[in-house]
């Protein structure tokens, strides 16, 4: 194959994989926000649950039900890195809420 | 020979060991919970970092530590905000139940002049018992429904038994009971404990930020800041509890609050009204 057809190849694997990432189905959505929801979960349990969290739960699920699975899979995945954030920040202060401690 | 080198890898070891548990001790010995010790590095900070405030002042928020506006509180302490929830408090709590009981029949003393002792530890229970919660149990022990903790009953009610405890000193006592003490440092841990998206713990802004601004509010600090409430704010166009004011922080910071009266709350009360014990109770407060 001629070096253009390479290219030519390599622009349409290109294309085709951008598309794909973008394109998110039904299933991608509820994969996303099964993720999140379990993240959220065990931030409850956690006892520290964030607002933003919520509300991008709530913006993936209204996304979803008006079809747009490219938001809504985008918002459940921002919504796990945030439930995940606030594990994180919970976990973290179980010893480091000391350093703030009076004494 | 031979047992010699093992004595003395033996004394070694042991040296090595009571040396390790003495430095463990050391270093533990911060962390063993001493609420009198706590009480008065508390007061020894804000006093430290506010010299020209008056101990009792504190209990005044803001107001202690920006002249501009604590000119203003005492024009507006002539008719006062909350008056009128003074007035509905007053008229509940005299008012009898459907069996004919009052609010006087469910608290020492009839219920007043007690605010300084709430909250307490229950020892039958085990659980910090809030003014809030005593007089929701006292409604439904005589066949009412509980008021919601964040509304303006419950505000009216605590804002007159507030008001007839003025000036008394704050007198939150701790039994000599474990789960007392655990509940204490429950709520110490709450109230240092960093949450919510903007990653603040009650103290980033009422101990490290006491006295100063965020956006038009001058944040108040966390000594006294239970003996003032309920408070009428004017932000919020009305009264608002002790519940509310946990909930709103909480929200501000942008974490999920928890339920009203939960554990946390109950505790983080218990262990800032403690730490406020001898100041005098100043509630209801009026804030901008």
């Amino acid at each position: 194959m001629s070096m253009i057809g390479n290219m030519a190849l390599a622009t349409a694997l290109l294309v085709s994989g951008v598309g794909s990432a973008l394109a998110a189905t039904e299933a991608d959505y509820k994969a996303a926000l099964a993720a999140a929801e379990s993240a959220e979960k065990d931030a409850a349990t956690l006892r520290n649950r964030w607002t933003k969290t919520e509300s991008t739960l709530a913006a993936a699920k209204k996304a979803a039900a008006a079809g747009d699975f490219d938001a809504a899979a985008a918002s459940a995945r921002e919504a796990e890195a945030l439930a995940k954030a606030s594990i994180l920040q919970a976990t973290s202060e179980k010893t480091h809420w000391k350093d703030m401690e009076i004494r | 020979m031979r047992v010699r080198t093992i004595l003395l890898t033996v004394a070694a070891a042991l040296s090595t060991a009571a040396l390790a548990c003495f430095a463990a001790s050391a270093i533990a010995a911060p962390d063993t919970p001493d609420p009198v010790a706590d009480a008065k590095a508390f007061r020894k900070y804000f006093t430290d970092k506010f010299p020209k405030v008056k101990l009792e002042d504190f209990v005044n928020g803001p107001y202690s530590m920006n002249e501009d506006m604590r000119k203003q509180w005492k024009e507006k302490e002539e008719f006062p905000p909350y008056e009128f929830a003074l007035d509905a408090g007053k008229e509940m709590f005299s008012k009898p139940f459907k069996d004919g009981k009052t609010y006087a029949d469910c608290f020492p003393n009839g219920g007043i002049g007690i605010r300084q002792n709430y909250p307490y530890f229950d020892e039958k229970e085990g659980k910090v018992i809030t003014l809030e919660l005593a007089i929701n149990r006292c409604r439904e022990a005589n066949g009412e429904a509980p008021y919601s903790y964040v509304k303006d009953e419950m505000a009216s009610l605590t804002a007159y038994m507030a008001f007839t405890s003025r000036g008394k000193p704050m007198d939150i006592k701790i039994p000599n009971d474990p789960r007392a003490l655990a509940a204490y440092e429950n709520g110490k841990r709450y109230f240092y404990t960093r949450r919510g998206q903007l990653n603040f713990s009650c103290a980033s802004c009422h101990v490290q930020s006491a006295g100063e601004h965020i956006r038009a509010e001058v944040l108040a600090p966390a000594l006294g800041i239970m003996n003032a409430l309920p408070i009428y704010r004017s932000e919020w166009g009305g009264m608002g509890t002790t519940s509310r004011r946990l909930v709103s922080c909480n929200s501000q910071t942008r974490a999920v609050p928890l339920e009203p009266q939960s554990d946390e709350y109950r505790d983080v009360e218990y262990f800032l009204s403690y730490v406020a014990n001898g100041l005098p109770i100043s509630g209801p407060g009026s804030r901008p």
